[in-house]
């Protein structure tokens, strides 16, 4: 089931990305869909997640938030002509235990303000981050946990 | 197509290829300024991202047809797919292999920890 919803939605991507969507290009289209999941049938979970949509909605929109506001931090403090830098490496313990969840979160850490995703530890409980201000471990872990990860848990339930 | 919204389209272009230029230039003057390795993918990975996706997004608008202009999103979103995992993994390996951090770092707690050891 899964492997025919992401075939389907690799057809439309390829389309999408060659800009026609002819039958003969859509066939085309499902046949490299078709090789590459063949490729990494075994990375993939047989299991359909539940998603909601409203929440991943929500998801999404924080992420571009944080994304907007990310980028013009980063450049007003390469801007500062003194940069008062403090940085560091903290551990933040995991809530989310499913691969996909925590490769979600560490992706949407590392393109959030002053944080970066550098490790995760071997039993998945513990996500290393580095981030530019790292002077309050603790706050940086609490929006952490309280955006992101909650957002995450709220759009893939269980 | 001509009349206003030719013109207000233009602006629109030019906006977004400015703003796109200055953060990617930003991300670059970030890449010299931060003190080490950390701090710098910083400077890659968000700046560059935004500043790579809004000159895409120009490209997109300026076309006026939807082919490109979904190319010119699949472009971004493989950009935001990417990134981060280049930046992640760069960070992992220097650290793995003995990279410190700059010294005005205040914590380091994967240090010394078994997850920063080879499996």
């Amino acid at each position: 089931m899964i492997f025919i919803i992401s075939n389907l939605v690799l057809t439309l991507v390829w389309a999408a990305v060659t800009g026609s969507f002819t039958p003969a290009n859509l066939l085309l289209g499902f046949l490299a869909g078709t090789l590459s999941l063949l490729l990494i049938r075994r990375q993939m979970s047989p299991t359909l997640h539940r998603v909601r949509p409203l929440k991943l909605l929500l998801l999404a929109g924080l992420f571009a938030k944080e994304l907007a506001l990310s980028a013009i931090k980063v450049a007003i403090l390469v801007l500062r002509p003194k940069m008062r830098l403090r940085p560091g490496i903290f551990a933040y313990p995991l809530t989310v235990t499913r691969d996909f969840e925590i490769t979600l979160l560490a992706n949407l850490i590392t393109l959030t303000p002053g944080t970066l995703s550098v490790d995760v530890s071997k039993d998945r409980r513990t996500l290393y981050v580095h981030a530019l201000d790292c002077r309050d471990p603790a706050g940086e872990r609490r929006a952490i946990s309280t955006g992101f990860e909650r957002r995450i848990k709220e759009a893939f339930p269980s | 197509m001509a009349g206003p919204a030719a013109t207000v389209i233009t602006l629109c272009v030019a906006f977004l290829l400015v703003a796109g230029s200055v953060f990617s230039l930003l991300a670059a003057v970030g890449l010299l300024r931060f003190p080490d390795l950390y701090t710098r993918m910083h400077a890659a990975s968000k700046a560059g991202t935004i500043g790579s996706g809004l000159l895409l997004f120009a490209a997109g608008l300026h076309a006026m047809e939807a082919a490109i202009l979904f190319r010119a999103i699949a472009g971004f979103v493989f950009f935001l797919l990417t990134a981060p995992i280049s930046a992640h993994l760069l960070a992992k390996a220097a650290h793995r292999a003995g990279h410190r951090l700059t010294k005005l770092s205040v914590v380091d707690q994967l240090h010394g920890s078994i997850d920063d050891r080879d499996d």
